[in-house]
């Protein structure tokens, strides 16, 4: 640990839109090597966060560090990958599994994209491991919610950046997916020392898959441990009445 | 029955006009397949008729057409995203507002010009009037177009498909989708003399949008529409020297009847196929909404 700076270190950050302040001096750290779920109801801020941490949202006052760097200098030295929701994909562009993999080396390609077997490599490797080898020739809207998911994860496994950032990696995917989703990022972290950052509502499943949970709702209302943060009490603070309807 | 195809081309003028149709038509083509996937069919228009003031003044100031035309379309790229990007319109708003008012420049400027600069050869094209020289610029302007095209075809699909993705491994999409403009530009200055600024648009997103009915892969797309482009150039010319019909026009026919096929029939995506299967009335796809985000400030 000793003078390595941490993966993720936000300070003070306050950002916002015209006549919205989503959020308000949000202070957080991830360390390397560890999985950490943001965790807060709509409206709680957690995209405009992941906004900044992919410099997409320029803060109002306070810093972003990625391993101690600005967001761009990080994004163009591969130190960033990023799996989308759902809804930000285009299901029907006219491009197959593998070649959205491929796209995860671009950042390591010339001007031109060219691809070398390393790249191709990285690719067998990474739809191997999120189990869609036997899919990889059909086209991306020809997969299932869950299918598409692991697609675009094992297009940011084949980026190997030390930092993973996944928004909503639950949602709209089914039981099988998410599991094998779960296992995918603990190998990550323990096998490749990749640091996820994991952006959610979901409450199911967090306190079984992060080392360390942070409660949004503008600001960190609480940070730490997931059995300490996962309580009713802190939960009723951040989601308050949506947890009471669907308990 | 081959003196159908060759009559016509013992006039040099023939030969020039089907040469430049075909190219000029290949090269907006390939760009075509960009601008649909993209959601950028309506830049073409924005660009094409922006353009008119400049040919106008570069004729008054004795420079090149193409110059004047692409200074002019490069300032609506700007102005459109300028306008867009620092009020709360919309972008289609700030397409239609600055399009029209830089047409409508173009229009005041030739009326107080008395120079041979012909509307009618500026609105419609004049493929049969294409001088070698001419020729030579379409081609040259449409290789350097096509090399670039190709050589970026990755990053250029990447930012169409993913423009996040594209920022977050440190591309900068803002130099590329400049990039992009600019040969949108470029290539409808070149295509100008063959449909004129208002057939222009037709080339520019007919065969992107047939090409993305008929194929699952973006590289096949580019070599149908680019084939598509190519027979249509020729049915047109041919078309409009033995039935005398405009020329413009009849490119562009061809390309809507490919379309009107590709739709009706084409193997996944078109009508008929769907109906078959009952899915005919299928309601628009998940995607085609914008993302939650987009409504949700926070």
């Amino acid at each position: 640990m000793t003078g390595e700076p941490a993966a993720v270190v936000v300070s003070e950050l306050s950002a916002g839109y015209p006549g919205v302040r989503a959020l308000e001096s949000v202070s957080i750290t991830v360390p390397r090597r560890s999985i950490c779920a943001l965790l807060g109801a709509n409206g709680s801020g957690k995209s405009t966060l992941f906004k900044s941490l992919l410099g997409l949202h320029r803060p109002s006052a306070g810093s972003v560090r990625l391993f101690g760097l600005e967001p761009a200098k990080a994004r163009r030295r591969n130190q960033v990958s990023y799996v989308p929701q759902h809804e930000q994909v285009d299901a029907s562009f006219p491009i197959s599994v593998e070649q959205v993999v491929m796209m995860g080396r671009y950042g390591h390609m010339g001007l031109t994209r060219r691809t070398r077997p390393a790249d191709r490599l990285a690719c067998d490797e990474a739809l191997e491991q999120v189990g869609l080898t036997e899919l990889r020739r059909r086209g991306i809207g020809e997969l299932s919610g869950g299918q598409r998911k692991r697609a675009f994860l094992a297009r940011a496994i084949a980026q190997r950046s030390p930092l993973m950032l996944l928004d909503e990696p639950f949602a709209g995917v089914d039981r099988g997916s998410e599991q094998l989703i779960s296992t995918v990022l603990k190998a990550l972290r323990d096998e490749s020392d990749t640091t996820v950052v994991i952006s959610t509502h979901h409450l199911a499943g967090v306190a079984e898959l992060a080392d360390e949970v942070v409660l949004l709702h503008q600001r960190v209302l609480a940070s730490g441990l997931p059995e300490d943060v996962l309580t009713e009490e802190q939960l009723g603070r951040s989601f308050g009445s949506v947890l009471r309807e669907n308990p | 029955m081959i003196e159908i195809l060759t009559q016509p081309l013992e006039f040099t003028f023939m030969q020039h006009a089907l040469a430049a149709a075909v190219i000029s038509s290949v090269v907006c083509a390939m760009l075509s397949c960009w601008l649909v996937l993209m959601g950028w069919s309506l830049m073409g228009e924005a660009v094409a008729h922006s353009i008119l003031p400049g040919i106008v003044l570069a004729q008054i100031f004795g420079l090149p057409m193409a110059l004047g035309a692409f200074v002019f379309g490069m300032l609506a790229v700007l102005l459109i995203g300028g306008i867009s990007g620092n009020s709360t319109l919309k972008h289609d708003t700030s397409i239609g507002v600055v399009f029209t008012s830089l047409f409508a420049l173009g229009l005041v400027l030739i009326s107080r010009t008395p120079s041979q600069t012909h509307l009618t050869h500026i609105l419609f094209g004049n493929v049969l009037g294409i001088s070698q020289a001419d020729l030579l610029q379409t081609a040259g302007l449409g290789l350097a177009t096509v090399a670039v095209l190709l050589a970026l075809r990755r990053s250029l699909v990447l930012l169409a498909f993913d423009k996040i993705h594209a920022h977050t491994i440190g591309m900068s999409t803002g130099a590329l989708s400049l990039l992009l403009l600019s040969l949108l530009a470029l290539t409808t200055v070149t295509s100008l003399q063959t449909l004129g600024i208002l057939l222009v648009v037709a080339m520019l997103v007919v065969p992107g949008a047939t090409a993305l009915l008929l194929c699952r892969r973006f590289g096949w797309m580019l070599v149908v529409a680019a084939g598509s482009a190519a027979a249509s150039a020729m049915l047109g010319v041919y078309a409009s020297y033995w039935f005398d019909t405009s020329t413009g026009g009849s490119i562009v026919l061809a390309q809507s009847a490919q379309f009107l096929l590709a739709y009706l029939f084409a193997p996944a995506k078109g009508m008929t196929p769907r109906l078959r299967q009952g899915r005919g009335r299928r309601v628009a796809p998940l995607s085609t909404f914008p993302p939650l985000d987009a409504k949700d400030p926070a």
